[in-house]
């Protein structure tokens, strides 16, 4: 008895000594909030690290603002802990938190100068004159908007009130930035190239970004990690490759991407190897989680995992009817009619250019589908 | 170990729970907020409203105040509590009562309905301007709002009077030869009414009809529609909500209108509100005069109840 | 929302106006008729506007009334922006709802309803507290404050529901608190909006007849007063040159709310041009 609190209480000393290190910067620990009946956010536990650029992605009413501002402080959890640094932030008003927030239409104060509402957060913090218009000056050349210092938001284009509002947050130097929908307002191919500035900035500061998106690609290129957010819970965490190549959970991988959803039953489970029959064959998958022989989940299959060609009378593989395309230039889809009458989604690259229009695949052709069998993707229901 | 877990807790400790206090003093002004303009209408309004209340059901007496005590102390220690419902009694018996009411409500929908009629199509018309021209007529509409009320009923006065500008008008062209009446009777009330109220009409119309979208009077026009029946089909429906706020704000005070009747309507035209000031200012009757508001404001609940909830219902949608 | 706008349409926006204007336009001509009879033409003269300014009871009734609806505008916004805040960013709290009453009730009041229960109230009070001895002045000012306050209320209310609360919360987040969030985001945001409400609590002051005549005492006389003591005799010359005063005077202060307004839009114009330039 004696000696293993002696380990334990050892053990706790070593991990103090390193804690500024391994542990992580934002703890959420069973967090719900509730409006009433509703529960926009149902027992969520997080952990994010220093440095991370970790989005919230979900559609809209999955429980992400609600989250955000929960983090920001302009909500408080129903039930749970929010620990910034290890410090509870239960009891923290917003105004004392070590965080700061991008709002999503940006929230510039109208009747201030671009300088003003930059300067605003650090005169709150009662900084000297001096200091204050340097910090403003110093992120106002991190945003390239040295120019427009004496401009009020009014006179600015949807992309510099961004990086105004980007540069506002910013400057008060926080351990953690909150980005509501911080691209939602401007348009696609702008969105586009701010996604990398945003990275590059952040990789600049070396602040931790927490972003709220319902934008599945804004979410895939930016992050380090993402939360997808359904119905106030997390449904899967992980990196963009993990939630895209391995995603758990049958609405993941529906909302990120597209997929052909079948439905499976397993035959067998020995040692790891787990086999589930659907109306495509036999797929294996090594899962150590224990699923009981003829449990039925779903098999899920990326449209543009499946290569499509024309059936020729040596085709052993699935065999199908090209029932529609839709064409977009660089790719195609196909909706391919089996047997069966399943409809199964193909993506195909158009890497060359048809010499002959016979080459074209085209409606009610006879086309044969095959797949590399570790491309699928095993969903629990 | 313990000295471990002493670091785990900001070493600000003591100036984190100072703080933590100044904020709980922040958190005080709130309550100032709302106490402030709370309490005075708590006693400014609603206190004097239960007083009206409670004397309507008191007797007059000859002294000053003129009405009697309702709750009094009989020997020091029984309260005893009289309610006397005679002026009440008094006022539904006495048929002069009973038709100043209906007369009252009689003018203010009339007034209503002309003011809808005279007040849709000028919000519609605005509605339908280019945008400068929209500013400027609703800056024309309002204008005569900010003038004021007594001298707009007065204006009228000179244009209805026996020799005034109608009367006039009318001679030089031979329509009549001696005077029409039309100051002193319930003709000179509507338009009255009408004239000082129709800006309550036009504007909550002109609010409601604005954010319409035009796209739907298009839609029904490619789906064949006639602009008539567009107008009947689309536009009224849809304006209803305007309609009905801008109908009760022009019904609700024109049913206790004073000065309208008083100047326009002289001693011919009967209506509540006059009737009270009347039994206040010359009969000195405050409970009669008590019981004729209470009556009034039974009369306009229900109109005033469904003015909230439409304007509730509107500030859910913002 | 723009449109054709029907012929139908057109000309009845011309009778309406002629309707609410032709009245005045009359009122302020027959105030430079010489002849002591107003609808009979006796020649033009300014005789009515120096037997006006020769009343000191006119001068007497112009000063309660300024220096009253002085007072009341500015209590009643005061009031008024303490309640609209109340209703708009506290969130619930206990009897919000019967505030939010009292808070409309008022506007929809009938005049003589109100004028009656402030009045025996006032005199209760006097019986219980021995306060106010007289009526007039005072009890005049309270009464307008009380429905003057409703309507800033409700000015300040959409003001700031037209707001939003995200740039409070921006201040908040970037470490003010809540009296900083007051003095430097919601105050100066809200500032048209109160300038408008104490405007419009001054006109009503200025206005208001019915609720005056029964809180008043003898010997204090409001100018609604005085002129409604002469105009229900019959017509009178010198009140169509009062009349002719208060019609200019609000003019002249609506033409300058016009200006500022048309400032106001060059302003915003030449804004979004700035603004469209930057994405270039």
């Amino acid at each position: 008895m004696v000696n293993s609190k002696a380990t334990s209480g050892s053990a706790a000393l070593t991990g103090s000594n390193e804690f500024s290190r391994d542990r992580p910067l934002l703890e959420i620990k069973g967090v719900s909030k509730k409006f009433g009946d509703f529960t926009a956010v149902n027992n969520v536990d997080l952990d994010i690290y220093q440095g991370e650029l970790f989005c919230l992605l979900g559609g809209s009413g999955c429980g992400k603002t609600t989250l955000l501002r929960m983090l920001a402080g302009f909500e408080n959890p129903s039930s749970g802990q929010i620990l910034i640094d290890g410090q509870d932030m239960s009891e923290v008003p917003p105004y004392k938190r070590p965080t700061n927030m991008m709002f999503q239409n940006y929230a510039l104060f109208p009747h201030m100068t671009v300088e003003k509402n930059i300067a605003f957060g650090l005169e709150q913090d009662g900084l000297a004159k001096t200091e204050i218009s340097e910090k403003v000056d110093n992120i106002l050349k991190l945003v390239e908007l040295q120019d427009y210092k004496k401009r009020r938001p009014q006179q600015l284009s949807g992309g510099q009130r961004q990086r105004v509002a980007l540069a506002r947050a910013l400057v008060k130097e926080p351990k953690l930035l909150l980005l509501d929908e911080p691209l939602a307002a401007l348009d696609k191919k702008l969105r586009e190239q701010t996604q990398f500035e945003l990275m590059n900035i952040q990789d600049k500061v070396g602040v931790t970004f927490v972003v709220v998106t319902h934008d599945q690609e804004e979410a895939m290129t930016l992050s380090t990690r993402i939360a997808v957010m359904d119905k106030g819970r997390f449904i899967q965490t992980g990196t963009p490759t993990e939630i895209y190549e391995y995603p758990n959970d049958r609405f993941v991988a529906d909302f990120i991407g597209s997929a052909n959803i079948l439905d499976g039953e397993v035959v067998s489970n020995i040692e790891g190897k787990v086999e589930v029959t659907t109306y495509l064959g036999k797929f294996s998958f090594k899962n150590t989680s224990n699923i009981a022989k003829g449990s039925t989940l779903y098999v899920g299959l990326r449209p543009e995992k499946i290569s499509i060609s024309r059936a020729t009378s040596k085709s052993k593989n699935i065999i199908g009817y090209i029932d529609d395309i839709g064409y977009f230039g660089n790719t195609s889809r196909y909706k391919v009619r089996l047997d069966n009458d399943q409809i199964i989604d193909v993506t195909a690259q158009n890497q060359k250019r048809p010499k002959d229009e016979k080459d074209r695949l085209t409606y009610e052709d006879k086309v044969n589908l095959s797949w590399d069998n570790s491309s699928a993707m095993l969903l629990l229901k | 170990m313990s000295s471990v877990k002493k670091e785990k807790k900001p070493s600000t400790d003591l100036r984190y729970y100072i703080s933590l206090s100044a904020d709980k003093l922040q958190s005080k002004w709130k309550t100032i907020v709302i106490f402030i303009p709370f309490a005075w209408l708590l006693l400014f309004f609603l206190t004097p409203f239960f007083i009206v209340a409670k004397i309507s059901l008191a007797e007059l007496v000859i002294t000053s105040p003129p009405f009697s005590k309702m709750i009094e102390w009989v020997d020091g220690s029984v309260i005893t509590i009289r309610l006397v419902f005679d002026n009440f009694i008094y006022i539904f018996d006495d048929p002069l009562y009973a038709r100043t009411y209906l007369n009252s409500v009689k003018i203010a929908l009339v007034s209503t309905f002309l003011a809808l009629l005279i007040g849709y199509p000028i919000a519609y018309a605005i509605v339908r301007s280019k945008p400068v021209t929209k500013q400027l007529l609703l800056f024309a509409i309002i204008l005569p709002f900010w003038t004021s009320f007594l001298l707009r009923v007065y204006a009228w006065m000179g244009l209805l009077a026996d020799q005034g500008t109608i009367n006039n008008i009318l001679i030089y062209l031979g329509i009549t030869e001696t005077p029409i009446r039309l100051l002193y009777t319930e003709f000179a009330v509507y338009i009255g009414i009408v004239y000082t109220y129709l800006p309550f009409m036009i504007l909550p119309l002109y609010a409601n009809m604005e954010k319409l979208d035009s796209s739907l009077n298009e839609a029904a026009a490619d789906l064949g529609s006639g602009p008539i029946n567009t107008f009947f089909k689309i536009t009224l429906p849809l304006s209803m909500p305007g309609i009905i706020a801008g109908s009760l704000l022009v019904f609700i005070p024109a049913t206790g209108e004073y000065v309208i009747p008083d100047l326009l309507g002289g001693g011919n035209v009967q209506m509540i509100g006059r009737q009270l000031y009347n039994e206040f200012a010359r009969n000195i009757d405050w409970p009669v005069a008590s019981a004729v508001a209470i009556v009034l404001l039974l009369l306009l609940v229900l109109p005033m109840a469904i003015y909230q909830h439409y304007q509730a219902k509107a500030a859910e949608v913002k | 929302m723009h449109n054709e706008r029907s012929r139908f349409l057109t000309f009845m926006l011309y009778v309406g106006l002629a309707f609410l204007y032709i009245p005045m336009v009359l009122l302020v001509i027959y105030s430079f008729n010489y002849s002591k009879l107003v609808p009979v033409w006796g020649g033009w003269s300014t005789r009515w506007y120096k037997v006006l300014f020769e009343s000191p009871e006119v001068w007497e009734a112009v000063s309660l009334s300024l220096q009253i609806a002085f007072i009341n505008a500015t209590f009643a916004t005061l009031l008024g922006a303490l309640a609209g805040l109340a209703m708009v960013r506290f969130g619930k709290f206990r009897g919000r709802t019967i505030f939010g009453g009292m808070l409309v009730a008022p506007l929809v009041m009938p005049e003589v309803i109100t004028g009656l229960s402030l009045l025996i109230f006032f005199i209760s009070l006097k019986e219980l507290i021995g306060w106010p001895l007289e009526r007039g002045f005072t009890t005049i000012t309270i009464a307008h404050i009380t429905f003057s306050l409703a309507y800033v209320a409700v000015i300040v209310q959409a003001r700031l529901t037209g707001m939003g609360i995200s740039l409070e919360e921006a201040a908040a987040d970037l470490g003010a608190k809540p009296f900083k969030v007051m003095s430097a985001i919601t105050l100066p945001r809200l500032a048209p909006g109160l300038l408008s409400g104490w405007l419009l609590a001054f006109c009503l002051s200025l206005d208001d007849l019915v609720i005056a005549s029964f809180v008043t005492g003898p010997g204090s006389t409001t100018l609604p007063i005085l002129i409604f003591s002469r105009i229900r005799l019959g017509l009178r010359p010198d009140i169509n040159a009062l009349a002719t005063i208060i019609i200019i005077f609000v003019a002249i202060l609506v033409a300058i709310a016009a200006f500022i307004m048309l400032r106001q839009q060059k302003r915003e114009l030449i804004d979004q041009q700035m603004a469209a330039r930057g994405d270039v």
